[in-house]
């Protein structure tokens, strides 16, 4: 018997997730909803049988979301039996901060990486686990599958601890902590692939169907609710389209697609020649954008 | 499982037919300058996995001035800002892409010099190594060096890409020649399998698709033999190994061990032994979210139950009854240093050896290996990015396995107390536990029938102090004057052991241990033969002199210390050493770059500024009649 490549991957973040349970004080995972967070949850299943969901997730709730999103979040955590926590930046909302007023790059810090912040220095989590993968985008490439961050949350790429083998190195101080991304060897394919054969829920959004859409500087925008301004001339149109990725809706392009069910979605990254974050409006501000906010706490 | 009933129609997996079916890790190894960059890029490119938009932000960020201007394939890879200011990458990238029959990961690592922490970490998980050569160029150092890593890491397969064909017309006498070189280098170090391509990174010649240039090059193009090449997995046919990573325990009635087995297979049955502790059981279940197997293999992670109740934690190691692995708490172990502050024997660091973390000290470094030449350098301390062989000692024993035998029961990782950084890699060579077997051989004729016989109480002097310092010529006088008296008596002297004996030891700290532990086993023999020994050697440490003491019984061993300050024996410099010295001819040499402890209390005290070498001899004569060691009645 030989493992194949997705077994093998599987094995990998079983691996890693079991140095978590075994190492941390206070563990979290950090559920952003999308197919790389189910992916995870399915991980940590199968990593912690025949224990039940012994941590917790977290979901930073910027409340901007897609509302299915919302539903499939609580539907999941409530079957799956894991304990959910959901952060809101209080402060930010009494700001009255949104995409649309305060534009991508306000709305984002404000009210993922400064909610993230907050969420975390109010638990006390140490390790922080995440969906995060290496080909998303560049900078990500670099990361390590244990990323260590200071007290004060940051993350500097010149301090990486090497990983050698399956040996990390977990030592941390107080406050400090250790993001972690058992999926860091997977590939959109690849999750995709492992979806399929698990048959594991995703999001609804991904699936191709017709939905209303508005289209803003180049991007699908689907209009969720009504807190969406539309400009003079703007009229929703209904096209079927689906997404790659899942955030705030304001902030995610959707793509023109008819692929309703996983292997077709399958079959149309295998031809696709278009990035999975091309969608995502927050990597275009600047020139190494993630790297910024990664230095800055982003996850 | 609670499946969610929603979401996923069914589907036919007959469109799924393109999928994978292995994963290979490997590493690239190379310079910038060799069209690194290029050649993965090209790899990506030709198999799809650049995406459209991606290409367009590479014209985007060179139109801006982001990208130091290059519209190569490379630019899709650097993906730091401090790299892309710097113009180079500096820290290990993993990159991904899949053909029908493989899932690759590339870990890219840069081929700088002051960057082999990042080689051995990216070669620490790679089966395969793809090293670049400039066909200009040829084998350089750096090539050496790359192969050097890959073969300590333990990779045993090598593409090697002999790059920028092109720029040679595509000929093929300057390929052959490179490939020729490396060949009859790479077999001095145990790298078995090479194989050589042509190809140009920048055209794509023999990177996925064979080149039509290159009519006399038959065999694959890098894309086919990364495909292709068969990691025999080793590991497969290893005895069973499973670090214990966590205990399960979601109620009283399941114990279950997590881990994820690093080689061999194991069944429902099978007699195990929990190592370190020894404690024996059986296989009762290998339990998986799917449900029970009847046998795991390496590679799975898996939670076994067992048939009795035995003491197991996080850190122990499951083994086969018929094949345990070893267990130690001394080894020999080469040691990759990764810590700006420099490793230091004797300094405590926390030691992860699979899932177990320990503590433990470097006891003595053996020798520093440059990697460039292959040659062994002395060294007291290693500094970021060198590497060394030496002898770790773990404050409880572990189980183990040799690293040439098993990656993952045989590395391990040396973490700082204080800052937590990882500040090492080491591979372990064996445990260090020989003595264990050997017994002292008692004999009849002993140390006291020979003095006895020669009517004498054996001793041994020891002369200890810098170089030009006048050991040996007071010893020369005090020898004469015993020979004077008809004592039985050897000198040994240190140049003349170096010249026989102990003409294998340099200078190193490590030799220089050593070369008094001979010195100090050899006086041991000839006071149990009943002499009365002289040393003579600089014995520059307190450590060493104790351990010479300590091999001797009360009374039997006098340290004489030949105290002469550093400037006068300096202005001496009978034999021209001081001199050599501090030209920087002469390393590691007593008083100049390396330390002198002198005595704290010796039984001897010679100023040699105050006493001349004669009087110096009187002197030590009159001190072991005071000790009884020579008869009143003889002088």
């Amino acid at each position: 018997m030989t493992l194949d490549h997705l077994q093998r991957l599987e094995a990998e973040s079983i691996h890693i997730l079991r140095e978590v349970i075994a190492e941390a004080r206070n563990p979290v995972i950090l559920y952003s909803i999308g197919k790389d967070s189910s992916v995870l949850l399915h991980l940590a299943l199968k990593a912690f049988h025949p224990a039940k969901a012994p941590i917790p997730l977290l979901h930073v709730d910027t409340t901007w979301k897609f509302r299915e999103m919302i539903e499939f979040r609580d539907r999941i955590a409530a079957q799956l039996g894991f304990r959910l926590l959901v952060h809101i930046n209080r402060e930010g909302l009494r700001m009255g901060i949104s995409p649309f007023s305060h534009g991508s790059a306000i709305h984002t810090d404000v009210m993922k990486t400064q909610a993230l912040k907050q969420a975390l220095d109010e638990h006390g989590f140490d390790f922080v686990v995440g969906g995060a993968r290496r080909d998303e985008e560049k900078s990500r490439a670099k990361e390590r599958i244990f990323s260590f961050r200071t007290a004060q949350h940051q993350w500097d790429p010149k301090k990486q601890r090497p990983e050698l083998w399956r040996l990390y190195n977990l030592r941390i101080q107080r406050r400090e902590s250790i993001r972690v991304f058992p999926l860091s060897n997977w590939t959109e394919l690849d999750v995709w692939r492992y979806i399929h054969r698990e048959n594991i829920p995703v999001v609804p959004l991904y699936f191709a169907k017709t939905r209303p859409v508005v289209e803003r500087d180049g991007a699908l925008i689907m209009v969720d609710d009504d807190r969406m301004p539309l400009q003079s001339g703007e009229k929703p149109t209904m096209r079927q389209i689906r997404f790659r990725t899942l955030g705030c809706y304001p902030l995610t392009g959707a793509i023109e697609s008819s692929a309703a069910t996983v292997s077709a979605i399958i079959d149309e990254l295998t031809t696709s020649r278009i990035s999975e974050r091309q969608g995502r409006v927050i990597d275009r501000d600047s020139v190494a954008s993630m790297e910024k906010k990664k230095q800055e706490g982003y996850f | 499982m609670n499946r969610v009933p929603f979401a996923n129609a069914s589907v036919p997996t007959a469109q799924l037919h393109r999928e994978p079916r292995d994963l290979l890790r490997f590493i690239t190894c190379g310079s910038v300058d060799d069209g690194k960059s290029t050649l993965i890029g090209r790899l990506l490119y030709e198999t799809k996995v650049v995406p459209e938009d991606q290409l367009a932000e590479i014209i985007r960020a060179s139109a801006t001035g982001d990208a130091g201007s290059s519209t190569e394939f490379a630019f899709l890879l650097d993906g730091l800002v401090a790299e892309r200011e710097q113009g180079i990458t500096i820290d290990v990238a993993f990159r991904f892409f899949a053909t029908d029959r493989r899932k690759f990961i590339i870990a890219d690592t840069p081929g700088h010099e002051q960057y082999t922490r990042n080689m051995v970490t990216g070669a620490s998980n790679a089966d395969v190594a793809v090293i670049l050569i400039d066909a200009r160029k040829g084998v350089l150092t750096q090539t050496r060096r790359h192969s050097y890593i890959c073969a300590l890491l333990g990779i045993r397969h090598v593409a090697l890409a002999i790059n920028k064909m092109d720029l040679l017309d595509f000929a093929e006498a300057p390929f052959r020649a490179i490939a020729a070189e490396y060949h009859s280098f790479a077999q001095s170090h145990g790298i078995a399998d090479v194989t050589a391509i042509p190809v140009s990174a920048l055209k794509g010649d023999n990177v996925a698709a064979p080149s039509t240039k290159m009519p006399w090059y038959a065999g694959p193009t890098l894309l086919d033999y990364l495909e292709n090449v068969e990691v025999e997995d080793r590991l497969r046919t290893a005895p069973f190994r499973m670090p214990v990573q966590w205990v399960n325990r979601p109620h009283a009635h399941f114990r279950g061990f997590c881990g994820t087995i690093v080689s061999g297979r194991v069944r429902q049955g099978d007699e195990i032994v929990v190592q370190p502790s020894g404690r024996r059981s059986r296989i009762a279940r290998l339990v998986t979210f799917e449900g029970d197997l009847a046998e795991a293999v390496a590679g799975q992670a898996v939670t076994l139950t067992l048939t009795d109740e035995v003491d197991v934690s996080r850190g122990d190691l499951v083994s086969p009854l018929s094949a345990p692995a070893g267990v130690s708490e001394q080894f020999e172990a080469t040691v990759i240093w990764m810590d700006d502050d420099p490793l230091l024997p004797g300094r405590s660091y926390y030691v992860r050896v699979g899932t177990a973390t320990v503590t433990g000290s470097v006891s003595t470094i053996k020798y520093k290996l440059n990697i460039n030449t292959m040659e062994h350098l002395a060294g007291r301390t290693l500094a970021l990015n060198e590497i060394g062989v030496c002898t770790i000692s773990l404050d409880r024993p572990v189980a183990f396995d040799p690293y040439a035998e098993n990656r993952d029961t045989g590395g391990f990782i040396l973490i700082d107390r204080i800052t937590n950084r990882t500040a090492g890699a080491g591979l372990l060579h064996f445990g260090l536990r020989r003595a264990q077997n050997l017994f002292h051989q008692a004999v009849e004729i002993d140390k006291h029938a020979q003095a006895a016989l020669k009517a004498q109480k054996p001793c041994v002097l020891w002369f200890t102090g810098l170089s030009g310092a006048g050991k040996s010529t007071i010893a020369n006088l005090v020898e004469r004057r015993l020979y004077a008296l008809r004592r039985h008596c050897y000198l040994l002297d240190g140049d003349n052991l170096r010249l026989g004996l102990n003409r294998d030891l340099g200078f190193t700290i490590a030799d220089r241990v050593e070369n008094i532990r001979r010195a100090a086993e050899i006086a041991k023999l000839m006071v149990d033969a009943g002499l009365i020994v002289l040393v003579s050697f600089i014995s520059p440490f307190r450590a060493e002199r104790r351990m010479a003491r300590d091999l001797l019984e009360d009374g039997e061993f006098f340290e004489i210390f030949v105290d002469t300050p550093l400037a006068v024996a300096e202005a001496r410099d009978p034999k021209g050493l001081y001199r050599r010295a501090r030209r920087g001819e002469i390393k590691n040499f007593t008083g100049i770059d390396s330390p002198y402890e002198p005595p704290l209390a010796p039984d001897i005290h010679i100023n040699t500024t105050t006493t001349p070498a004669e009087a110096a001899a009187e002197l030590i004569i009159a001190r072991l009649v005071e000790l009884g060691i020579i008869s009143r009645d003889l002088c």
